[in-house]
């Protein structure tokens, strides 16, 4: 009964999409406020039938009913409950259903919250919403359903992937559902924007939460999987520019850009029609990223032909709204009112130019990601597009929007002073060549680029803290003063600083720990000893131990520093009878902000293990710079004031900076 | 019962939902207005110059630009009257009320299985041994070992099920498990070196010729490992080493050994392009009876086969039994025309019929 009520609250909650995505559009036609309120409610009950469906089937995988094939396919009565209830979200199906229960969970949020809007501007937005949420319930439905039966059931099941058994699986896909599913908010408002023909500041307003609440998720959950990869799969790499990852990155970076432009708007009306474009684009390259990873396209594009229905139908929900959307914006954008001018050395000039760089990054990601798709399905060519090609496009375009994001905070509104703000990032400026000085006597003949780069992230991180200091009147008058200043500055300044600060950071994770990376691969045998970067690892012993699901093979290392014993090291080989496979669990000593890593690799006929050590210095700033960014995004999430882009007046006595 | 008083309740809730905001229609508008945000936008201004945030011609920039804004907003909503329509309303009414139960049943029912009931793991375990299929067993068998793989007896009584339900690859892995956890000799050397031999589809592969020459090692009198090395020989084109082979096997034996017809056979039979293993099971019912009787037996079994696979023609591994028995029996016409029915039966599906090619290229009768 469990499946089938999942089963039937699906239907209902597609019955009620399409109710929601028509009569709202025609209540907004006609001026019925009765009509347009219908999109509230239905808007909300969908949201309860998607929970209702996600539940039941959370509650099959923990009870292990394998007479649903999704059941069946990617779960064991063996597995404990964590895995049981992550692994309903770890396979096809499953993660399909968490996405549209997101959508629901975000169309629900704008119905109950969103009271501050016009009624005819909320009913087109949550009519788009039920235009999208109708496309995946049929897709679901028709074509992955996770609540297909088996009329005699087996006994037990295949068991999920067992590089998905970690907690990881835990947080790292909702995370990123939430961040690209967040972005439908403002491809809706956009699209209403469009269907209304009016666009204002008072827009950007309403939109500000949900765009910034989507970017803090799709970073933390980027990082997250970068993460998880780094540990998991056992090599240490913590991103591989592999398709799939790509396909998250590129939301990010259109993302960023959307989040910029969209205060420009809010300020300054200006940018309006680049705003909608990017608000179209964001969600179209989050639909194309989770279609690209859940068809399978990317691992294979053969994979595609296998199971045509889906692909066709993810194919042509791609062409509707892909499509359908800039064919309005085509139609429609002109009839959009330009906004406020402003002089190219302003604020808003410097976020142009910011949204110019991220595209442009973001464009050469997508024809990295997707040209050898397109190769290989035209010619049947085989190529591969790696790290060479996005370190030499991608790079040259992040160092100049990096060099340039310190400038931006201090340049006012429509018109700014570039002189003025060079000299007060002159702090900024010469911690930056100090520590590029320091590094090249330090490191003198390894590499010229590395110490380059770090001052380049040493000024990124002055910059965000000159931009404080400047706001707050730090060393210009008494430090209470400053203090009161820096109490009274808006939650989206400091947020501002520390997203900035945040990129400089993982800036340096990523110098350090591709330059000054440190490893050791060979085989071991008990009481051997291999050093590494100044540490001592002793292989001590070799045992076995039985888990839940898997059958374990530990490896204990005693990590010496100079003769002085730290820490027990345990990295282990797990191998899956069911799955018959075998995943690595590497072992991570944690010294600041540097790791010590160690992975297993096969043993050999006398007993030897192949073991690979690496010592990865500054490693975690990888992760923390992210995690910064995302706190950034949240102080300036909890930012409820308006804002108002106050324009400089030519003659402004230096100590009244403008207002957020 | 319960499951459609659910679904009763479910599809109420979802009607009410779209009827509720139409029945509380005649009440005033109660969204908000870009006027409400440029209004908060101009205390938000008087705020900043309050706190010393911005100086004072600034602001006045600001509220100029602002309520350019909120003029524009107020023009904007008094060309939107809002009004009822009545036609409109009880369309929709009509929709929620009609379509929307009528569309969501036709569809579930399209999909959904509203027979079968729920088989949650905890409630099947409990039911009685004698009925559950031999799979549920031996899925408990397996269930226990992953818990304990050192377990060597069980799978010992594993193996030999698993090759007989035709899992030979599973098979061969728990027979390696027998070697590692319940000790070597002679006996489970052949065994897995049969279940090699067995899931290459009758051909004696290196992997499995080395299992053989280590039971012949720890028991050189081991006969089946004998018989298979010999069989080895003769499917490699040594057919003198394995003529050699078998008749220093039958030298060595009493008179009255049961495993004699079989390779007296198999000595008659060198000179044929493959010869392959006749199955335990074959060889333990025909031990106990004469020439003719076996012959009989035999025909009757290979009969029943084809019978079988005449009614459902899916299964390759019987079809391939089927002809390999042909083959042994000397009738390389039948195995033809069995092979001929065999493609016709599973040419349906790509899948069977690439198996079913591969198999008869182990027995030498492809093309």
């Amino acid at each position: 009964m469990i499946a089938e009520a999942g089963h039937y609250a699906l239907v209902l909650a597609l019955a009620l999409a399409l109710i929601q995505s028509t009569v709202p559009m025609l209540g907004a036609r006609w001026g019925d406020p009765a009509l347009m309120n219908v999109a509230r409610s239905t808007a909300l009950a969908q949201l309860l039938f998607v929970a209702v469906s996600f539940t039941a089937l959370v509650m099959l995988h923990v009870a292990s009913d394998f007479s649903v094939v999704n059941v069946f396919e990617n779960s064991h009565s063996m597995k404990p409950l964590l895995y049981k209830i992550t692994g309903v979200w770890g396979n096809h199906e499953g993660s399909m259903l968490l996405w549209v229960l997101i959508l629901a969970l975000f169309g629900g949020l704008v119905a109950a919250f969103g009271n501050n809007l016009p009624l005819s501007l909320r009913a087109h937005v949550l009519a788009v919403q039920g235009w999208i949420a109708a496309a995946f319930y049929l897709f679901i439905l028709v074509t992955s359903n996770p609540f297909l039966r088996i009329a005699s059931p087996p006994i037990e099941g295949r068991d999920l992937n067992p590089v998905l058994q970690d907690i990881g699986l835990a947080v790292h896909p909702p995370m990123l559902y939430l961040g690209y599913v967040g972005f439908s908010i403002s491809f809706s408002f956009a699209i209403a924007a469009l269907i209304e023909g009016r666009i204002d500041a008072a827009w950007a307003r309403w939109v500000r939460p949900w765009t910034l609440v989507a970017w803090i998720f799709l970073t933390l959950g980027i990082a997250m999987g970068s993460y998880w990869a780094y540990y998991e799969l056992g090599w240490g790499g913590w991103w591989f520019w592999d398709p799939v990852e790509n396909a998250s990155l590129m939301p990010w970076l259109a993302g960023t850009a959307l989040l910029h432009s969209a205060v420009v708007m809010e300020k300054r009306n200006a940018l309006k029609v680049w705003t909608i474009l990017l608000s179209i684009l964001v969600f179209s390259l989050s639909l194309l990223g989770t279609f690209l990873v859940r068809s399978g396209v990317l691992t294979s594009v053969h994979a595609f032909a296998t199971d045509p229905s889906r692909g066709v139908f993810i194919l042509l929900i791609l062409c509707l709204f892909i499509g359908g959307s800039l064919a309005l914006y085509a139609w429609r954008a002109s009839a959009l009112k330009q906004g406020g001018l402003f002089a190219p050395v302003s604020r808003e000039g410097a976020l142009v130019l910011n949204n110019l760089f991220l595209t442009s990054a973001c464009a050469t990601v997508f024809i990295g990601t997707l040209y050898p798709l397109a190769l290989e399905v035209l010619t049947g060519d085989k190529i591969s597009v790696g790290a060479p090609f996005f370190n030499l496009t991608f790079g040259p375009l992040f160092v100049p929007l990096l060099v340039a994001m310190p400038f931006a905070p201090l340049l006012a509104w429509k018109r700014g002073d570039l002189l003025g703000a060079a000299q007060r990032l002159t702090a900024a400026g010469i911690a930056a060549l100090v520590a590029i000085a320091v590094l090249f006597a330090w490191t003198h003949g390894g590499a010229t680029l590395a110490p380059l780069a770090i001052g380049l992230a040493i000024f990124v991180i002055g910059g965000a803290l000159s931009d404080l200091a400047e706001r707050t009147a730090l060393f210009r008058v008494p430090l209470a003063t400053a203090m009161a200043r820096a109490r009274g500055l808006p939650r989206a300044a400091w947020g501002t600083a520390f997203a900035h600060a945040g990129i400089g950071v993982a800036l340096i994770g990523i110098v350090c720990e591709t330059t000054w990376n440190s490893e050791y691969i060979g085989t071991m045998k008990p009481r051997d000893v291999a050093s590494v970067a100044g540490y001592q690892l002793k292989l001590d012993e070799i045992t076995q131990r039985q888990g839940p699901n898997f059958r374990e093979m530990i490896a204990q290392f005693t990590v010496a520093l100079d003769g002085e014993t730290l820490q027990v090291m345990m990295p282990s080989k797990r191998n899956f009878t069911t799955r018959d496979s075998s995943t690595t669990e590497a072992a991570l000593l944690t010294r600041g902000a540097s790791q010590l890593y160690v992975s297993l690799g096969d043993t050999n006929a006398e007993g030897a293990i192949a073991v690979r050590i690496y010592h990865k210095p500054l490693v975690l700033l990888i992760w923390w710079g992210p995690v910064l960014m995302a706190f950034g995004g949240l102080l300036s999430l909890s930012d409820r004031r308006l804002r108002v882009g106050a324009p400089k007046p030519a003659k402004a006595a230096r100590a009244l900076q403008p207002a957020e | 019962m319960t499951l459609w008083f659910v679904f009763a309740l479910m599809t109420v809730a979802a009607i009410f939902a779209v009827l509720w905001p139409l029945s509380r229609g005649s009440s005033a508008q109660a969204g908000g207005s870009e006027a409400v945000v440029y209004k908060d936008q101009l205390a938000e201004i008087d705020r900043d110059v309050a706190a010393g945030l911005i100086g004072l011609s600034e602001a006045e920039a600001a509220r100029v630009e602002i309520g350019r804004r909120l003029l524009a907003a107020a023009d904007g909503e008094r060309n939107q009257p809002a009004r009822a329509n009545l036609g409109l309303r009880r369309a929709s009414a009509v929709v929620a009320l009609v379509g929307l139960p009528i569309a969501a049943v036709t569809f579930y029912l399209a999909l959904g299985s509203p027979r079968l009931g729920d088989f949650p793991l905890a409630s099947r375990t409990r039911m009685a041994d004698a009925s559950q299929p031999l799979e549920n067993m031996v899925a408990q068998v397996e269930a226990h070992l992953e818990q304990n793989p050192t377990d060597g007896r069980g799978w010992t009584v594993l193996a030999p099920v698993l090759a007989r339900l035709g899992r030979f690859d599973e098979a061969v892995r728990a027979y390696r498990n027998v070697i590692q956890h319940a000790g070597d000799s002679a006996e489970r050397r052949s065994d897995l070196g049969e279940a090699l031999v067995t899931s290459a589809g009758g051909v004696v592969t290196a992997e499995a010729k080395g299992e053989f020459e280590r039971a012949v090692a720890q028991d050189a009198d081991d006969p089946r490992a004998s018989y298979f090395l010999g069989l080895a020989a003769e499917q490699d084109g040594r057919k003198a080493d394995a003529a050699a082979i078998w008749r220093a096997m039958l030298s060595k034996a009493p008179a009255d050994v049961p495993w004699r017809p079989l390779i007296e056979a198999a000595l008659t039979r060198v000179g044929a392009p493959v010869a392959p293993a006749l199955s335990d099971d074959a060889m333990a019912a025909a031990r106990d009876m004469n020439e003719a009787d076996r012959g009989t037996m035999i025909r009757g079994m290979v009969d029943r086969l084809a019978a079988r696979l005449k009614q459902d023609g899916s299964d390759v591994e019987g079809w391939l039994r089927l002809v390999r028995a042909y083959m042994v029996m000397g009738e390389r016409d039948k195995a033809t025309s069995a092979r001929t029915e065999a493609r016709q039966a599973v040419a349906g599906d790509a899948e069977r019929l690439r198996q079913l090619n591969e198999g008869l290229k182990n027995l030498g009768l492809d093309g």
